[in-house]
């Protein structure tokens, strides 16, 4: 059975090449980057350059501002818990929207115990927050903004750059979680009027359990992970040198095919669409047709609950996802498509296909050719059907 | 492991049984709506001399287990009798089906009041008195 793997947006298969530029750090270089001695000078060098590939994908002025983290949720608890308690002396309101990761809006709920006060921003049909929203929220006690740059589950890319200006006016920090816009958007951070930026390796064909924060200089970020002096004394913990390594290979790949790579993502993405669009009556694209990661297709099935398409799918070897969640653990439709405010019933059928550089057309061909009658074959089973008959 | 459907689970959701409708049904349960994202639909034919089913399909919306517990229940009820049928709990269904994940009980539940539904359905067409369950909250 061919086996197509449509959820990169979950994470990636790791490149050849990462994990051979690992190998060396499981095995023979296995020093402690923060000892003297050479087994450490060499873990202290690759830790090193690894920081500058981060830096150099990310568009940092200088590698300084790269910390290396245990991952994206990490590097989200550290920006918004670092920085509000830096700032806890002007205030305690952080503007977050509705539609952001687990990893955002579950800080907020912990910062919320702890007596902040948290605005969830709306978003429009297609997932958009509209600046103006924000421009409207900031008080004088805002500390901080947290925006995503683009959306894990429909992929709608948000005006960072006229939010972070709002931001930077009224003096308050920007944080983006760009963990799915990395390798997928290109951006220069020092050009950006962002403060603070998380990402993570595998969703970029590197390591899972690594990832990195961008702080831009002068920007004042507490550390939440208390014990040795590492990572510049903000970042406490003995550095994860095989994964920092395989996070350095992995930006620097990034950044050699960060134009190339979206470009044939989103060819093969709009394939997918145009076809599944014609075949399959009934179907509609959540998130913003233009502004929208290129590997990201997000569509609705109507009558249909989406895990069992996405079982169906499975069973013919083709991995993606479902926009209810239904298999996480709760029951409730997707916060991102509520928020977007789609009936809940519709929200149900929703699937995610995520793309990345191991998909060819053949692969998407052969979906095109599974997916319709597994449609039908649903839809003939559903009691919704019969009234779109 | 929690969240995984069993083999019988999976079964029942790759070619479920008596999927569709019957026309002339004698009794017709519907339960459940998509904001929780099930939906079923279970009728029933009766034998009206010995009150026995002898035919049973659906039309379910939902997850693999909303689907491989409606293949289940009418499998489970067809060839009983109106009295026996109504003694199927939604235990019973969950264990045929080798165990549901914790989270997925509910429709099991789903499926136990699609058919009360459609029993009293039927009951209520004889002029009979209907059965009174109590379920808990599915959802």
């Amino acid at each position: 059975m061919r086996l197509v793997y449509l959820d990169n947006n979950a994470t990636t298969r790791m490149r050849e090449e990462v994990l051979e530029a690992m190998m060396p750090y499981c095995k023979d270089v296995y020093g402690n980057a923060s000892s003297i001695h050479r087994f450490g000078r060499q873990a202290r060098v690759a830790v090193d350059k690894a920081r500058q590939e981060v830096a150099s994908l990310l568009g940092a002025s200088s590698p300084e501002e790269i910390i290396f983290t245990s991952g994206g949720t990490e590097a989200d608890n550290f920006a918004i818990k670092g920085a509000v308690h830096a700032m806890r002396k002007k205030g305690n309101h952080i503007i977050t929207s509705s539609i952001e990761h687990s990893a955002v809006l579950n800080s907020m709920k912990a910062l919320e115990k702890d007596g902040y006060k948290i605005t969830y921003l709306p978003v429009d049909g297609y997932g958009l927050i509209n600046p103006n929203d924000v421009k409207k929220a900031i008080t004088d006690s805002t500390v901080l903004i947290s925006i995503m740059y683009a959306n894990n589950e429909v992929g709608t890319i948000e005006p960072i750059e006229k939010m972070g200006e709002i931001a930077k006016e009224r003096g308050v920090y920007f944080h983006t979680d760009a963990v799915q816009a990395v390798g997928k958007v290109t951006f220069q951070a020092k050009d950006l009027p962002v403060d603070i930026l998380s990402m993570s390796a595998h969703k970029i064909y590197g390591p899972k359990g690594v990832g990195a924060i961008y702080i831009k200089k002068s920007t004042k970020v507490d550390t939440i992970m208390h014990g040795g002096h590492q990572e510049m004394g903000r970042r406490a913990g003995t550095e994860n040198v095989p994964g920092i390594v395989g996070l350095g290979r992995a930006a620097e790949f990034a950044k050699k095919e960060a134009q190339e790579e979206p470009k044939r993502l989103c060819e093969l993405r709009d394939y997918l669409y145009k076809n599944i669009a014609q075949a399959i009556p009934d179907t509609r694209l959540n998130g913003e047709p233009e502004k929208r990661l290129p590997n990201t297709l997000n569509i609705g099935f109507k009558y249909l609950e989406g895990e069992s398409i996405m079982l169906n799918m499975d069973m013919e070897g083709i991995a993606v996802s479902t926009g209810s969640a239904c298999t996480s653990g709760t029951l409730e439709p997707s916060h991102v498509l509520t928020a977007m405010g789609i009936d809940a019933g519709d929200a149900q059928g929703s699937i995610r296909f995520s793309l990345g550089r191991d998909n060819t057309k053949k692969d998407i061909d052969y979906v095109l050719k599974v997916l319709p009658p597994i449609i039908q074959r649903l839809r003939d089973m559903s009691p919704l059907y019969e009234k779109g008959k | 492991m929690e969240g995984q459907y069993s083999d019988q689970v999976m079964e029942h959701f790759r070619n479920p049984r008596n999927v569709g409708e019957i026309p002339d049904a004698d009794g017709i349960g519907n339960v459940g709506n998509p904001v929780c994202g099930d939906i079923m639909r279970l009728y029933i034919k009766v034998d009206p001399a010995t009150e026995t089913i002898i035919d049973a399909k659906f039309k379910t919306f939902g997850c693999g287990a909303a689907i491989a517990t409606s293949s289940m229940v009418t499998e489970l009820v067809k060839g009983k009798t109106i009295e026996e049928a109504l003694k199927v709990s939604n235990h019973a269904v969950a264990e045929a089906l080798g165990g549901l994940p914790k989270i997925k009980m509910h429709c099991s539940v789903l499926a136990e009041q699609a058919l009360t539904g459609a029993i009293n359905d039927y009951l209520k067409k004889h002029g009979k008195p209907v059965v009174d369950k109590k379920f808990k909250d599915a959802h």
